[in-house]
């Protein structure tokens, strides 16, 4: 295989590591937030 | 707060397409590994960044021991989450910069990946018990945990000065030969990386106070309930 097929499956791993992390993040925000807004209700 | 929170956004990402820009373009080649060791840029300082979280999270652990602080438990969460982030980047590149440059994955019985390995299980550990166990004493064991585990970081960090291992030796400090040129671009990434864990760390922590609150007030109003 190319090195730089090596390079660049580091590079997109580590950006879907922490674009998945984000996702996680915002997808626990609006959880807690649909809680407040049921609360508030 | 809010306003401090966008400018650190926009900083991260100012900072992360140009740290992408020095290590891809800027850099130079390394003479015998070529572009793989490009990999480096984003190996190491995810590497630094999440030593460093499981530092806080170590510090924050002792200081809800002794004070049962809630501010400090929520950090340890926090840290040890986006630690385990990191780690997680540090074990997926490492292996893929391995596989080119000693032509295997992964070198079983090394001392550095074993124990990293292992320092990833114990965080995993530590979030596991915070997210399942039911017990009030959770974030007490919890505190217990990071600190034992808080005991791997050094050897991690230091197993490439005592052990023979496969890994490649210090690059910065004694003993490192690094070209200059390759070490700014270094400290450019760990920059960004450094923004990048305290950006997610910000938003993790604000999440977890949210959440505690929502907790907290879902449990006055099924009380209010009983009551009635």
């Amino acid at each position: 295989m190319n090195p730089m097929h090596y390079l660049y499956a580091a590079y997109i791993a580590t950006w879907v590591i922490h674009g998945t992390y984000l996702g996680i993040l915002v997808r626990k925000y609006s959880r807690v937030r649909r809680e407040m807004e049921s609360l508030r209700k | 707060m809010k306003r401090g929170f966008t400018i650190l956004a926009f900083v991260t990402a100012v900072l992360l397409c140009f740290a992408l820009y020095e290590a891809l373009i800027v850099a130079p080649t390394e003479q015998t590994m070529g572009n793989v060791q490009r990999i480096f840029y984003y190996h190491v300082p995810s590497a630094w960044t999440a030593f460093l979280l499981f530092l806080i999270n170590f510090v924050s652990s002792i200081v809800y021991l002794i004070r049962r602080n809630t501010k400090a438990d929520i950090l340890a969460l926090v840290t040890a989450e986006v630690g385990v982030v990191f780690c997680t980047v540090v074990l997926i590149t490492g292996p893929i910069w391995a596989r080119p440059v000693w032509g295997i994955w992964w070198a079983p019985g090394d001392i550095r990946l074993t124990t990293t390995l292992v320092l990833w299980l114990i965080y995993i550990s530590y979030l596991v018990v915070r997210r399942f166990s039911t017990s009030g004493k959770t974030p007490v064991i919890a505190a217990v945990v990071a600190i034992f585990g808080a005991l791997d970081v050094p050897l991690v960090y230091f197993s490439i000065w005592f052990f023979r291992t496969q890994h490649p030796s210090p690059v910065i400090g004694d003993g490192g030969a690094l070209d200059p040129r390759m070490a700014h671009v270094l400290l450019i990434n760990w920059a960004a990386f450094l923004c990048l864990g305290w950006l997610f760390c910000w938003t993790r922590y604000r999440l977890e106070f949210l959440k505690r609150e929502v907790e907290e007030a879902q449990a006055l109003e099924s009380l209010m309930e009983v009551r009635r």
